[in-house]
């Protein structure tokens, strides 16, 4: 190995452990606010960057019946909840966000022709299908058990995971994507070309590691998160809702997805399950952070970016098992060095 | 007479097959500071916890003469009614101000925009967290954190505040601080439903008291008229009696 072949695998890692730093810091904060373990995370991944895909290619991609349809399953439960508690003045906000929303973006893909839109906008309209689908899981499945064990949210992560892979399949083929570069620039550093897409990827990243800062930092509603995360009860008292916290950060969690999917497309050929294994290496990122700590996890992730890229070189064969292989002695330095806190009050 | 803050009528609360609380009536009149006082395990946290909607309860609970049917904490907090629980549930890792923040979130959450006009309110009651708004709310002593608590409630301009043993493991003289405070609510319009062990301190600050024993009430009236009752004397206040 020289130089230059380590410069052309370190900016490799550099960039994939930034796309593993935006799921692991999803993953963080689902899991501090809502104790889930959100395996689906990757599949928003692959839904992001395939409904764009689908877009490009002028196909209504299936995602956006999938947005009707849960978006109507959410406002028959929500409008029989809301009726047996006798408050017929929500339905009102129910229709709007889960009926008038969704049909709205049908309205738009029908009348606006996006695949002709510049990519800007493709890339808002990609988003505005796969992000609502974040809230409606999180009411659909999670809500309804918001009370239960860490272990029991784990399945029905689990079981969400497989129906939303099964549905990838269904809706996108077998057939994998790549969506052309946001950019065609490419920058010589030295020895390396670095392309315009590495760069997106990097930039994005860091802007938007820097907006969730910032929103957790200033915000109201992200102090009501970190709150929600640092005692439930007190949350409570204050009027945040867990259900609210619930979707605001299911929300936040599928936005970093698919956004995290869109930044890839160009750079790997997305198919329907490529989101697992995306999602998984995010998690062992946020796994080193002890599904606590927001910078060690963004740390982590890079790490995991970096372990990757020089064991495709090394050990290609290899280069998965070397990755996941590096969260035992993360778990057994973890449960060696720290204090064991029950998992409930 | 006005309607009372709040009615609460027939309450019963059980955990599994014990009832907690047995057909509990307890009334809040507005501007009114009310005592509960009574042993451990009465079931005094039980009652506030039923109030605020955080157990599952039976009965009816009036709150500005609205009957609340499903009552969630979420909707009760945007009524009016605020707890500010035995433990505190503070949010420690977060700064002072953080935490009086997050006590107005249901008002921002509402559209409401004066938080710092309140803060500023807040911090003329306790000039201590002032001092103290960049500090992490866990690393404050006993009293601090109450205050903390306390004015975190305040900060979401209550109807009713409702405090659990506010004394509880704080030194004499911060007691009497808090206490001080606390019968200072009454200038702000806010009504208070106090549960306190401190039985001298509590009937001392409160126009009402009832005695709380094994989930129902058993003596009540004008707190004046309770400090100097024989059997409240007897039980809670030791010998001396109370000074009223």
């Amino acid at each position: 190995m020289d130089l230059q072949i380590a410069l052309l695998l370190g900016q490799d890692g550099v960039v994939n452990g930034a796309i593993y730093a935006l799921l692991a810091l999803a993953l963080v904060l689902v899991y501090a606010v809502t104790r889930v373990i959100f395996i689906p995370q990757g599949e928003f991944v692959a839904y992001g960057a395939l409904t764009l895909a689908a877009i490009q290619a002028g196909k209504t991609p299936g995602t956006l019946w999938l947005l009707l349809g849960a978006g109507v399953a959410v406002a028959l439960v929500d409008a029989f909840v809301a009726l047996r508690d006798s408050r017929p003045r929500r339905l009102a906000r129910i229709a709007l966000w889960n009926l008038a929303l969704p049909l709205a973006v049908v309205g738009m893909a029908r009348w606006l022709e996006p695949a002709r839109l510049p990519l800007v906008a493709q890339v808002a309209f990609a988003l505005a299908i796969v992000v609502p689908l974040g809230p409606m899981l999180y009411r659909l499945v999670y809500q309804p058990l918001a009370e239960a064990s860490v272990l029991v949210l784990l399945i029905v992560s689990m079981a969400a995971h497989l129906a939303l892979v099964g549905l990838g399949l269904f809706f996108f083929g077998a057939e994998g994507s790549r969506t052309p570069p946001f950019s065609d620039a490419r920058i010589e550093l030295g020895a390396v070309a670095v392309n315009g897409q590495t760069l997106w990827v990097l930039g994005a990243s860091v802007v938007l590691i820097a907006a969730l800062y910032r929103f957790f930092g200033r915000s109201l509603y992200g102090k009501a998160l970190r709150a929600t995360a640092l005692n439930r009860v007190g949350a409570r008292l204050m009027g945040i809702s867990t259900t609210m916290a619930g979707k605001l950060s299911f929300t936040v969690a599928a936005g970093i997805g698919a956004f995290s999917g869109i930044l890839i497309a160009p750079i790997t050929t997305v198919y329907y399950d490529t989101g697992f294994l995306i999602g998984l290496k995010g998690f062992v990122a946020a796994i080193i952070a002890g599904l606590a700590s927001y910078p060690a996890a963004a740390a982590g992730a890079i790490l995991v970016g970096l372990l990757e890229a020089f064991s495709s070189f090394w050990a290609s064969a290899f280069k998965e098992v070397i990755v996941f292989t590096l969260i035992i002695p993360v778990l057994l330095f973890r449960s060696l060095t720290s204090r064991h806190a029950e998992e409930e009050e | 007479m006005t309607e009372p803050i709040l009615r609460v009528r027939d309450l019963c609360v059980s955990y599994g097959k014990v009832e907690a609380l047995h057909h509990l009536d307890i009334t809040v009149e507005p501007g009114q500071i009310v005592a509960v006082i009574g042993p451990n395990g009465a079931g005094k946290t039980t009652m506030l916890s039923a109030i605020m909607g955080l157990l599952p309860s039976s009965g009816e609970i009036e709150f500005q003469g609205e009957l609340q049917r499903a009552c969630e904490v979420e909707h009760l907090v945007a009524m009016g009614m605020t707890l500010v629980p035995e433990k505190r549930e503070l949010f420690s890792e977060m700064s002072v101000e953080d935490n009086l923040l997050l006590g107005a979130f249901q008002r921002f959450h509402a559209g409401e925009r004066d938080q710092g006009r309140t803060m500023d309110q807040v911090f003329a009651t306790f000039p201590r967290l002032k001092e103290r708004r960049a500090q992490l709310a866990g690393t404050l002593s006993g009293g601090e954190r109450q205050m903390v608590a306390v004015g975190r409630a305040l900060m979401a301009k209550p109807k009713l505040l409702m405090l659990d043993e506010p004394s509880l493991g704080l030194a004499p003289m911060v007691v009497r601080e808090i206490f001080h405070i606390i019968a200072g609510l009454r200038g702000l319009g806010v009504a208070v439903l106090l549960v306190e062990q401190n039985a001298r301190a509590a009937l001392q600050i409160s126009d009402h008291g009832c005695v709380l024993e094994t989930g129902g009430v058993v003596l009540a009236g004008e707190s004046r008229a309770l400090a100097n009752d024989p059997r409240v004397v007897q039980t809670y206040l030791g010998l001396g009696g109370a000074r009223p």
